[in-house]
């Protein structure tokens, strides 16, 4: 786990959501209910990693502030009701085979067509701003408005009701508590999605690329590659990690609006900020701790659940000003 | 003397609205060493910089092997076979020194032999070859980038300052690379302050001032002649020796 793990050792980030895990249980008291709110908590975090992911490396490779990044989460929700939608009798056959034939296309469906929307979008609208922040905010901000209202305008202003499919419904019990199956999956998704990357960053020359990249483009340059080109490329995938993400929240919510994307947004760009901009590893952390703080303080002190995550942001920058695992810039 | 390699020919650069680089005329011959040699802030890191496509050149000419590169991209620039050692280093510090070393050498997987004779050089690298970069000493650093220039055979070496803040043992040894690299008639444009470091290497120099070049000739000529060293480089560069 170079990655994450990466500056000599550096270690005490990685213990703070079991502290934090700790911390909770006494103030939550009943241990049924911590398990709930924990899984609960893994299992947001992890799909907050999945849409995260993509724009931590963004950011880190080209210095690009992509707000637009949200559209890609609704838009690959949208794209699966197209595939999930037509094919309810298969989802809601109580067979996971079935379940699984209609919701594998549908994820490869959201995903190829966020991806192929990135590339246009990195293109059309990324492209002319480079290196010049403020515009960027601006141009990927407005991006995002006319994605939302595209989509709006394409499937009506409704929220749609996107079931989970009938196999993945309903609990396990564990004792005296009960985590949702869905909970489970989206855990085992994300700690997949987490690894796969990890062991392209660390293993493969394209990761190295862009682990190199992140830290100093120039030099990368000065080496004989493409800088851009390899941009265009985490772009596309991060966009289609956003598509997933998209889906996965959507089931999760079981809801799909045009909004969704950029609800979302405030908490993915919090934990990319928590993590170290850059940093996949940071990213990971920061979404566990980010999910986890929301779902304790939602059952403690619901009026606080927003502010809470603030507050992280705040105490984690004063402690580390360029996030849990800053990411050197040569 | 030998036909020049690399030629910059009344090179301008800006950066922003600064005019930098102020018609740089510079012959770097095939398979010697040109010494670089310029106050602080007279223009050097900028004109390796031109060369490698890191600043466009708002005039003149830069050819190498003849054909003009000053338009073209920093990575057409590194594969025309120009490696780069910059003034930072440039190295990647979550990466361990053979990832480094697996970059510089591009398509290739990393050569046997050619990793013993950098090994030679520079025993630190073996010793540290599994360790993020970043753990190195500065001196380390230093070889590492100067390393990943020479893990494949390269047409051309820019070196920006490779001696800055070591010590005196370190910079011997870094002399004894070079010097090594010269009788492999390896071709090198090297940047230095420390005149010491230029009269061991150089064959030829060319020192610069205020964006121009205000002398160019022979090392040895340069190294003999105090009152010129005087009258170019001034009291910091002397002091050096
Ligand atoms: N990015 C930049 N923006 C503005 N001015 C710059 C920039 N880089 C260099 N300069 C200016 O250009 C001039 C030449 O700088 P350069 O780094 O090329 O000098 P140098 O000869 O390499 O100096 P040193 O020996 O200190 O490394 C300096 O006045 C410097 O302030
Ligand atoms: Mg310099």
């Amino acid at each position: 786990m170079r990655v994450s793990l990466d500056r000599m050792g550096d270690l005490l980030p990685a213990a703070l959501p079991v502290l934090l895990m700790l911390l909770a249980l006494p103030l939550i008291g009943s241990p049924s209910a911590w398990v709930t709110l924990t899984a609960a908590g893994l299992a947001m975090g992890m799909m907050i990693f999945i849409m995260a992911s993509g724009l931590t490396l963004i950011f880190g490779l080209m210095d690009v502030l992509n707000f637009g990044h949200g559209a890609f989460i609704s838009i690959g929700a949208y794209v699966a009701t197209l595939v999930l939608l037509p094919l309810a009798g298969w989802t809601q056959a109580d067979a996971l085979g079935w379940n699984l034939a209609a919701l594998v296309p549908a994820l490869l469906a959201a995903m190829a067509a966020t991806g192929a929307l990135g590339l246009v979008f990195e293109r059309v609208v990324v492209r002319p701003v480079y290196g010049q922040h403020l515009k960027q905010i601006l141009v990927t901000m407005g991006g995002l408005i006319v994605a939302e209202q595209l989509l709006a305008a394409l499937w009506g202003p409704n929220q749609i009701a996107l079931p989970l499919p009938a196999a993945l419904r309903g609990s396990i019990v564990l004792g005296d508590a009960a985590i949702e199956k869905y909970r489970l999956i989206a855990v085992i998704v994300g700690l997949a999605v987490f690894v796969a990357m990890l062991a392209i960053l660390n293993r493969t020359k394209l990761g190295l690329l862009i682990r190199a990249g992140v830290e100093n483009g120039e030099m990368v340059e000065a080496l004989g590659y493409r800088v851009r080109r390899l941009f265009v490329a985490v772009f596309a995938a991060g966009s289609a990690l956003a598509g997933l993400g998209g889906v996965m929240w959507a089931l999760y919510r079981e809801s799909v609006t045009a909004g969704m994307g950029l609800e979302v947004m405030i908490l993915v760009f919090i934990v990319v900020i928590v993590g170290g901009l850059g940093s996949v590893g940071g990213c990971f952390l920061g979404s566990v701790l980010v999910a986890l703080l929301a779902n304790y303080t939602g059952f403690l002190a619901p009026k606080l659940a927003l502010g809470s995550n603030i507050l992280l942001m705040v105490a984690i920058l004063m402690w580390r000003p360029q996030g849990l695992y800053p990411v050197g810039k040569g | 003397m030998a036909e020049a390699l690399l030629e910059l020919a009344g090179v301008h650069t800006h950066i922003g609205r600064y005019h930098i680089v102020q018609g740089a005329d510079i012959a770097v011959p095939a398979g010697g060493l040109t010494m670089l040699l310029g106050r602080n802030g007279a223009g050097k890191t900028t004109t390796l910089r031109t060369i490698m496509g890191l600043w466009r050149a708002s005039a003149g000419h830069v050819r190498f092997d003849g054909r003009d590169i000053a338009a073209l991209a920093t990575p057409d620039v590194a594969r025309l076979g120009i490696a780069y050692v910059p003034e930072s280093m440039g190295v990647f510090a979550s990466l361990t020194v053979k990832e480094n070393m697996v970059l510089a050498a591009r398509d290739r997987a990393l050569n046997d032999a050619r990793l013993a004779w950098i090994f030679r050089l520079f025993p630190a690298l073996e010793r540290f070859w599994l360790l993020p970069a970043g753990a190195l000493s500065g001196g380390q650093k230093q070889m590492l980038s100067i390393a990943r220039a020479l893990i494949e055979p390269r047409r051309l070496l820019l070196v920006d300052e490779p001696t800055k803040g070591l010590a005196p043992a370190i910079i011997d040894m870094l002399i004894e690379a070079f010097q090594e690299l010269k009788r492999v008639r390896t071709t090198v444009l090297l940047v230095e302050q420390n005149f010491r470091v230029a009269r061991a290497l150089g064959d030829t120099v060319a020192v610069m001032d205020d964006g121009r070049i205000v002398h160019a000739g022979a090392m040895a000529a340069l190294a003999d002649d105090e009152a010129l060293q005087q009258r170019l480089l001034g009291l910091s560069l002397a002091s050096h020796q």
